[in-house]
């Protein structure tokens, strides 16, 4: 399945929507989305993988970076996630200690230490 | 002697390609459902970093993968970069990974191997027999 990005503002967050296949041929894709919208001002980000059928370390790198680049502009980034097989993507390569990870978009909101929650 | 043997110009658009046939092939070998996600990964991880090295080194042969089911489902990616072979890299800790230091393909490469060594139990990674490169095998259990 191809890459799908669809991105909505909730409050001051933005959140962006991943479904399909992440990987070294898509991921650039993902890493300009994040750009764009850091480069257009959003700050505290939201990526929503509940539809994301397939990560690899390409679309793991970009998220990090995404990650660093809103820390050094004194935003937050948050990853939700409930399928099992992606959380264990995310420990057996000890990101799950990297990123603030969510079952849902509404406890990613809630739980932004920015004071940003909705 | 491979079951199946596919060989794809260095570019990221055939990793897919090679997930779908690799994970083709282990369904028909007998490899149990819930171990296929894993082998998807595994096998988009050997071939990733196949044809980053190719760019890398600007190398335009192919890379090739080769999947057997003589007894086990064993997968062969074999890239024809001019470096040391190894699996000599050490996991990166959350310290690491987060740190602004580390640029995103050293991170990329260092997860690619975290998510192979932790998804593939009998994985080897040695330079090839003849000529330059390396070969990354790994092997899985089937269920007959």
């Amino acid at each position: 399945m191809e890459l799908s990005l669809a991105t909505r503002a909730v409050g001051e967050h933005t959140v962006l929507e991943v479904g399909g296949e992440v990987d070294v041929y898509t991921a650039p894709r993902l890493r300009e989305r994040l750009l764009e919208l850091i480069d257009g001002g959003a700050r505290y980000v939201v990526v929503d993988l509940g539809r994301v059928d397939f990560l690899d370390s390409t679309g793991l790198g970009v998220l990090v970076g995404a990650l660093k680049r809103l820390r050094s502009v004194g935003g937050s980034f948050a990853l939700v996630c409930d399928k099992e097989p992606l959380l264990k993507i995310f420990r057996i390569t000890a990101l799950d200690q990297v990123f603030p990870l969510y079952p849902t978009v509404d406890a990613a909101i809630g739980a932004d230490p920015t004071g940003a929650g909705a | 002697m491979a079951t199946v043997r596919l060989s794809f110009s260095p570019a990221p658009v055939h990793v897919r390609t090679a997930r779908l046939v690799g994970v083709a092939v282990a369904r028909r070998a007998g490899v149990r459902e819930d171990l296929l996600d894993e082998v998807r990964l595994a096998i988009g991880e050997a071939c990733t970093r196949a044809v980053a090295l190719h760019r890398q080194y600007h190398v335009p042969d192919p890379v090739l993968v080769e999947m057997s089911d003589a007894g086990s489902y064993s997968v062969r990616v074999v890239d024809r970069a001019p470096i040391e072979a190894g699996i000599g890299l050490a996991a990166l800790d959350a310290d690491q990974l987060a740190a602004e230091s580390l640029d995103e393909d050293d991170l990329t490469t260092g997860v690619g191997f975290a998510l192979l060594a932790g998804f593939v139990e009998d994985l080897q990674v040695r330079p090839v027999e003849e000529g330059v490169g390396t070969e990354v095998r790994m092997v899985w259990p089937v269920g007959r």
